[in-house]
């Protein structure tokens, strides 16, 4: 390959250049339109061959794939290469990613109409699509150059891991090669996708492009940003929710020696110095008093008994199936159990963090971006510009599990107020500290569940009432006006209101109370509630029927074939019905629970050993069936990555207020799961030829119910409040 | 206060508060950012980097505790040859997902190879418990090791 440079552009190249394609293929007016002469404009350096939006093809043979999604471990920069790599027919090898930038017009994701984001594990499934029509775009006009060079017809040229190759004559071209010419092509209006069975890359092991630089420290996340003048900022925050600074006294931060700058913030107090730790030893010795008139002061105790109360009033129906009132005074028997779930941090290895370097007409904002649209109008809005004057530079996140994607964009806000308070002197980057990132809210909501289940005399269930009390997520964010309807937040009730089971009377409501504690979606959201009252309250019916758990969910799913074929996968690869080995001094048992999240089905089955008050998850077995299994590496991954957050949940995880106030700070009181309590992972796929789903989150919510059922079979207790405390 | 340190084979001096923590020294005076920080408290292992080869968190570290001992990072530790092999065998499995605790865990793992060249899955445990990775690659982590130590037998 012929090394590329800039500085050796010869005139003529870069007018040949300038005819580059630029075309949006979210906009088929612009897509038709586009050609010589009437291309986008960009001006491309050097014989780069922009093909669209989301290929880039340099003379190097370099193919560059613009990725709009933010990759936070999920895979993003993997899976999302790999749909253009196989269409446009490139080696791997060739394949480099960057990071689109903020544009709706163009990176929007096609899920959540004109605005850009990642989220609700939408990445491959709004991509597939547009990215193997961006890559098989870019392949035709590459083999358009080669038909015309050669004066052969295109469709005697083959193109096979970067090659151009018209066999018949032996003449054979890199991308590279072509580059130049396939920008003076027209965009072929329409291009023909692969043939599933003849795809070289999708549903194979393709090597992850992050590995490396993950591996040598090399990896920009926005906590490692560097620019000229930088000044980092540590914020004291108010000790309760909905405080405000009163006054401050800022004598002894601008005591310590390197402290710049002292402010006030709508957020708090900022302390600015060239470096993270002097900034903070400033912030610590700050004195601010706070008014907390507006305060937040309620206990999580006290929380959960006014919802209590709450959950013995009619709420407003998310589903009503036969009469389930007439059928519970019917039944044979009936069960009645509830449910407590606390606030949950997400507590993402990177702590909260930004960078933004403001100008008198540009906001630049350095980010583990995940929400471009929301932010770049929060953050135009705070220093008093427009959304299109602010540059979102997407950085890898230290994960997320839905954290960076914040409605109110509220780290990001704090970064912009403290740049402006310093009237854009110095690029500020906003660092919290671990206890500032546990204690910011916007938690996974505390909910409380009750379930009532009717028997007939054979055992079989007629009736399933459930009520569930618990904030709305979505009122207030840009979601609500398409997902909350006549006072029904969907992500409230995802997995209670769409239960699978073939359960003639069937009634789901719901209560949103108002709290002033900030709520977010936390990986898998409703579902991180809703799969552990359904999956456990089912076994617990089961149990009452004398039916086995896992025959009971085969019968009731009827038509749902996919979670059907996720039960049994697992069951079969968990050997359910062979008798657990047996340790002597200990308890053993086996758990199962299936679940549909984010249109992927999973299934899981726990098995789990008690010994002296201990438990410890032995082994998992996990099915999934998310369609077309892109990389089934990046899948296991994040089945095993669901499988550990949701654990993490179900053992040890609880956020808990005292008056107003977060207990925890660090993970010495909020513990994440740790290499000595890990359980054996598999991870079988469903074959599908479905559209690909995803799969960042749809392995979290089936763990703590498979558990807890596990836990059920072996100890004959039942687990009603996360976490599990034996 | 001037502080003359060995990092990564390679005299320097850096001016800073001698109760300053080695980490923020790596990454603020010395532009080293691939030790990361995640609790401050040496509770999750991100900021591992070695002392005199032995895993230590550099977020309770005072920079102070470091001249005359070898200071090694992320970006020194390919220099090793268990080190080098550690790194390929976590490119070879892709084990990061988000990746920003995963110099915590190259570190951590390289030490215990340094060690021990054969290590048992409760010398394993031992030896990883301290690094946490919310992605959840434990499993991957550990298949890594194994992978490693045949590669170094």
């Amino acid at each position: 390959m012929d090394t590329f440079g800039i500085v050796n552009l010869s005139r003529r190249d870069f007018l040949k250049a300038g005819a580059g394609l630029t075309l949006g293929l979210a906009a088929p007016r612009v897509f038709a339109q586009a050609g010589p002469g009437r291309a986008g404009g960009k001006a491309v350096a050097g014989g780069v061959f922009e093909a669209n939006d989301f290929v880039r093809i340099g003379k190097d043979s370099r193919v560059t794939v613009i990725v709009k999604h933010l990759e936070m471990g999920q895979g993003t920069y993997t899976g999302l290469p790999t749909l253009v790599a196989e269409e446009l027919d490139a080696d791997w090898s060739q394949i480099r990613v960057e990071a689109a930038p903020a544009d709706a017009s163009r990176y929007n994701n096609l899920f959540w109409g004109p605005a850009q984001g990642t989220g609700g594990s939408t990445a491959m499934a709004n991509s597939w699509e547009q990215l193997r029509t961006a890559g098989a775009t870019a392949r035709a006009m590459l083999v358009a150059a080669a038909a015309q060079r050669w004066g052969v017809q295109p469709n005697t040229i083959t193109v096979s891991r970067g090659t151009v190759l018209h066999k018949d004559s032996g003449r054979k071209a890199s991308f590279g090669q072509l580059a130049a010419d396939a920008g003076k092509q027209l965009v072929p209006p329409d291009v023909k996708l692969k043939d599933p069975k003849n795809f070289v890359y999708i549903g194979k092991r393709v090597p992850r492009t992050d590995s490396r630089a993950k591996s040598t420290g090399t990896a920009m996340f926005t906590q490692d940003v560097k620019l000229p003048g930088l000044l980092t900022a540590v914020v004291a925050h108010p000790p309760r929710f909905g405080a405000r600074v009163k006054s401050f006294d800022a004598a002894k931060a601008k005591a310590v020696k390197g402290v710049t700058d002292v402010v006030a913030i709508p957020q708090g107090v900022a302390v600015l110095a060239p470096d993270f730790w002097t900034a903070k030893t400033g912030r610590d010795a700050l004195t601010v008093q706070w008014d907390e008139t507006g305060a937040f002061k309620l206990g999580s105790p006290e929380i959960m008994a006014e919802y209590r109360k709450l959950a013995a009033t009619l709420g407003l129906s998310a589903r009503k199936d036969g009469d389930v009132n007439r059928a519970l005074a019917g039944a044979a028997k009936t069960l009645e159990a509830a449910y407590e779930f606390p606030y949950l941090a997400h507590a993402a290895m990177e702590p909260m963090n930004c960078v933004v370097k403001l100008g008198a007409k540009s906001c630049e904002v350095w980010n583990g971006e995940q929400f471009q649209t929301v932010d770049q109008a929060a953050v135009a809005g705070v220093v008093g510009l427009k959304p299109e004057q602010v540059s979102l530079h997407m950085l890898y996140a230290g994960g997320s599990f839905g954290r960076r994607a914040n409605p109110q964009s509220d780290y990001l806000l704090e970064a912009a107020a403290i740049a402006k308070a310093i009237n854009g002197r110095a690029p500020v980057k906003l660092v919290w500290t671990r206890e500032d990132d546990m204690r910011a809210g916007h938690y996974r909501p505390l909910n409380y569940h009750v379930l009532k289940g009717g028997l007939d005399a054979q055992g079989r269930i007629i009736a399933w009432h459930h009520r569930i009390v618990g904030q709305s997520i979505l009122t207030g964010t840009a979601f609500e006006g398409a997902m909350v309807k006549n006072g029904i937040d969907v992500t409230s009730v995802e997995g209670a209101s769409t239960l699978p089971y073939a359960i003639p009377n069937l009634g789901v409501e719901l209560h949103s109370p108002k709290i002033g504690v900030p709520v977010q979606w936390w990986r898998s959201v409703g579902s991180s509630h809703t799969a552990f009252s359904t999956e456990t309250f089912l076994d617990e019916l089961a149990a009452a029927g004398g039916k086995d758990p896992y025959e009971l969910r085969r019968t009731l799913l009827g038509k749902h074939l996919r979670h059907k074929g996720v039960l049994e996968l697992a069951a079969q690869k968990a050997g359910w019905g062979k008798p657990l080995a047996q340790t002597q001094g200990a308890q053993r048992g086996r758990g199962i629970a299936v679940h549909e999240s984010f249109n992927t089905f999973v299934a899981q089955v726990a098995e789990v050993t008690v010994r002296d008050g201990q438990l410890k998850v032995d082994r998992v077995v996990c099915a999934v069936d998310c369609g077309v299994a892109v990389n089934p590496a990046v899948i296991r991954a994040q089945m095993e990555s669901g499988i550990v957050f949701g654990l993490t949940a179900a053992l040890h995880g609880a956020i808990t207020l005292k008056e107003g106030v977060v207990e925890q700070s660090n993970f010495h009181d909020y513990a994440p799961l740790r290499m000595n309590e890990m359980p054996r992972v598999e991870v079988h796929i469903v074959p599908s030829n479905a559209k690909p789903t995803g799969v960042g989150e749809p392995g979290t919510p089936v763990i703590a119910p498979a558990v807890a059922n596990a836990l059920f079979a072996a100890t004959g207790k039942r687990v009603r409040t996360l976490p599990i405390r034996l | 206060m001037i502080l003359p340190l060995d990092v990564n084979g390679k005299p320097t001096q850096v001016e800073a508060d001698s109760n300053t923590p080695l980490l923020w020294v790596l990454r603020d005076h010395l532009n080293l950012t691939g030790t990361k920080y995640g609790c401050g408290m040496a509770l999750c292992g991100a900021c591992t980097i070695h002392l005199d080869g032995a895993p230590t968190p550099s977020c309770t570290t005072p920079v102070s505790a470091a001249p005359g001992k070898r200071i090694t990072t992320i970006e020194g530790i390919g220099a090793s040859n268990i080190g080098q092999v550690v790194q390929a065998a976590w490119i070879a499995l892709d084990v990061p997902q988000c990746g920003y605790c995963q110099s915590g865990q190259i570190m951590a793992a390289a030490a215990l190879l340094a060690a021990n060249k054969n290590p048992s899955d409760a010398d394993i445990d031992a030896a990883m418990t301290g690094v946490v990775c919310r992605c959840g690659t434990y499993n991957a982590i550990r298949a890594a090791i194994k992978r490693a130590a045949r590669a170094l037998a």
